[in-house]
């Protein structure tokens, strides 16, 4: 019995010590993977750079299927790591039912902005106005007048994308073309690169000569078979520029690695609430760098700098699919 | 007749497997620079060293109590339903559509009614495999595989298309109405004054599942329906002869399994993620192969292989969050138990039947004579 009890309160207090020990922030990689080279990848960027600049060390999980979700969060959560910093929509659900459960634990979900919770620092991206940028650069760079669009999953997020980028086209070249075709409707979608190779052959044929890609890791496949076929691709999320270079037109950076890098940064203190990242807070923006400078002319640069400073200044309006559902330049 | 006494057959075999598993698995570890003796303390500890732990034991275990019931008894109609992930998923339909659109004024009666709806959609999925195998010939095995797929296909479709509430990004039902949610094991033992971890997903479909392992020993062993289902398993000329139906025990004992497959969605569904979601059977169809060899097709050894399958799935989680071992290395692990369990049967078995044999020899030739 005194042996049983004592056994018992050792594993307790090793149980404890353990939970205590344990204040490290934890990334939850949505189902594309941590190498993506676009969304997920951003995020390890960001918390890899936390890691270097701190010398800390944080835990990890790359989610197998949707089911696991819920079960990573909580198992994160009773270990003791905080803050939680997980990426995507569809944490969304899963982070309303569990943050509630541990208030003393800080959540981070990227690209959520409507949820309820008290605990939870919601980080959203204006990428309407970063692929505004881009699609300028592509009706410029366009010859034929026809450019592409490749979505991942077919969802308003991703469609917000695009919606910002035909408006972009449009800008520049109002009687362009724009192809676009989504890759899928379920999260298989985010990592199908050989679905995202036939989507821009099948592009290329309708006389697309440049291809943007919001896709996650299928725009992998996109930019590869755009590389091979001699016509122009954009890069999203991370710079993809290096992928290809010189093949790469620019990319739409959106800087998920700052957002995770900071959330890391501040530990438990992180600020909560709703905080959106625009071409203001350098939140979006386009990439320009050694493999892609001899793509992107002056005249280019300096249209794309210009929208870009209207578009702060409020001179320009970048709709966004969410407003009513709906785009104006484009019909998907 | 029997060359082994009992005990070794039921205890033995699978623990001298085990065991090689579990030798080959430490070798695995090693190879790639790991610490074999902290993953397994890591293991024990994550999968049953707290309540929140067995919690998540538990849980899994349930989901795998009802594939490998479901496996079993195709088993012993000698028929080899590869499906019950498909049931499973389809299972999961059934249970949606009982919860999302009919407000029962108590869980107690959704979970009956979820229970049912989910046993029909399991049912009626493994009825066209079973009826194509009666009628047609066609081989279980393929038809019910191929059916997996085609699950997976409707589920999707239902998912995007139909069930996606409006505006939603994610491909899921919404979430059921808090009447509908089950009773946790942390609800169910607080009025005893037993704490258990409130985060745990380990629910009232436990018991479900225990009455099932009951309930199909009780079908299996003690009913006239059970025993045609063994007779037509161990020789169909014969069962045919003693004027069983093939048909009718094929469909029949497909039926059953699908049903209880189908089952396992009133667990991961209704009592877990409490909303339909891609992908929610996790492969515990898959796993109740396993488990049903593992277990010889009996429901008590179903039971014991499913809490061993659940400390390996949550033991597995467990190394994939505090270690460095890759997940596809806790697959292995798992596939290691599989094969030994399962498939190298005869590897262990029969050189211990030797070996009784021979300490039989020497106490019963003098008696012989």
């Amino acid at each position: 019995m005194t042996l049983m009890k004592s056994l018992l309160g050792a594993a307790a207090s090793l149980a404890l010590t353990a939970g205590a020990s344990l204040a490290e922030p934890a990334l939850i990689f949505d189902l594309g993977g941590k190498f993506d080279k676009s969304f997920n990848e951003a995020a390890y960027t960001g918390a890899e750079r936390w890691a270097e600049e701190t010398g800390g060390t944080y835990r990890e999980i790359e989610l197998q299927s949707e089911a696991q979700r819920e079960q990573a969060l909580r198992r994160f959560a009773e270990a003791g790591a905080n803050p939680i910093v997980t990426m995507g929509f569809a944490m969304a659900d899963p982070l309303s039912t569990v943050a509630p459960d541990y208030p003393d634990t800080k959540f981070v979900v990227i690209d959520v902005s409507w949820l309820d919770v008290p605990n939870l620092r919601q980080v959203a991206f204006a990428e309407h106005e970063g692929s505004y940028l881009v699609g300028m650069m592509a009706a410029m760079a366009s010859k034929s007048g026809t450019v592409g669009f490749v979505g991942g999953m077919d969802v308003p997020l991703i469609r917000h994308f695009g919606c910002g980028y035909a408006q972009g086209v449009k800008a520049v070249n109002p009687d362009a073309k724009i192809v676009a075709n989504m890759t899928g409707t379920t999260p298989a979608a985010w990592n199908d690169p050989v679905k995202g190779s036939e989507l821009t052959k099948a592009q290329i044929s309708q006389g697309a000569d440049v291809i943007y890609a919001a896709a996650g890791g299928t725009g992998v496949g996109v930019l590869q078979t755009a590389a091979d076929e001699g016509i122009l691709s954009i890069g999203v999320d991370s710079n993809q520029n290096h992928l290809h270079p010189g093949k790469v037109l620019t990319s739409m950076l959106k800087r998920v690695d700052v957002a995770v890098y900071e959330a890391m940064k501040a530990g438990d203190a992180v600020e909560t609430g709703v905080f959106t990242m625009g071409l203001a807070e350098d939140g979006v923006g386009y990439a320009l760098d050694d493999n892609n400078a001899d793509l992107v002319t002056d005249e280019m640069k300096a249209a794309v700098d210009e929208a870009r400073q209207k578009i702060i200044d409020g001179e320009i309006t970048v709709t966004s699919y969410y407003e009513n559902d709906s785009c104006p330049a484009l019909s998907f | 007749m029997d060359v082994m006494p009992k005990w070794a057959e039921v205890v033995l075999v699978p623990l001298i497997s085990l065991l090689l598993a579990a030798i080959l698995s430490a070798l695995v570890i090693l190879g790639i620079g790991e610490d074999p003796v902290a993953a397994v303390t890591l293991m024990v500890d994550g999968a049953l060293g707290s309540t929140y732990g067995w919690g998540y034991t538990l849980y899994y275990a349930t989901n795998f109590m009802f594939t490998g019931l479901a496996v079993a008894v195709a088993f012993h109609a000698r028929l080899f339903n590869i499906g019950g992930e498909g049931q499973a998923m389809l299972g999961g339909l059934g249970v949606a559509i009982a919860c999302l659109y009919v407000p029962w004024p108590h869980w107690s009666l959704a979970l009956i009614a979820a229970t049912i709806s989910a046993g029909i959609f399991g049912a009626a999925w493994a009825a066209l495999p079973a009826w194509l195998q009666a009628k047609r010939g066609s081989h279980i095995v393929i038809t019910t595989i191929m059916f997996n797929f085609i699950a997976a296909a409707v589920l999707n479709y239902m998912l995007v298309t139909a069930m996606r509430p409006e505006g939603a990004m994610d491909p899921a039902t919404e979430r059921f109405a808090p009447a509908m949610h089950l009773p946790t094991l942390h609800e169910l033992l607080a009025p005893l004054g037993i704490e258990f971890s409130k985060a745990a997903p380990a629910n009232i479909s436990l018991l479900v599942a225990l009455a099932a392992c009951v309930l199909v020993w009780v079908l299996i062993w003690r009913t006239r329906l059970g025993y045609e289902i063994r007779a037509y398993g161990h020789s169909e000329n014969g069962a045919r002869y003693a004027g069983i139906s093939p048909v009718r025990i094929t469909m029949i004992a497909m039926l059953i399994s699908g049903g209880l497959a189908g089952m396992m969605a009133i667990n991961n569904v209704m009592g877990e993620a409490e909303r339909l979601v891609l992908n929610a059977t996790e492969g515990a169809g898959f796993i109740g192969i396993a488990v049903a060899l593992m277990g010889r097709s009996h429901p008590f050894g179903v039971f014991l292989a499913s809490i061993l399958f659940g400390f390996l799935y949550q033991g597995g989680a467990e190394l994939a969050l505090w270690t460095n071992i890759p997940r596809e290395l806790i697959v292995v692990i798992q596939a290691l138990v599989i094969l030994f369990t399962g498939a190298l049967d005869n590897m262990v078995r029969l050189p211990l039947e030797r070996l009784f044999l021979a300490l039989r020899r020497p106490t019963t030739t003098p008696q012989g004579k």
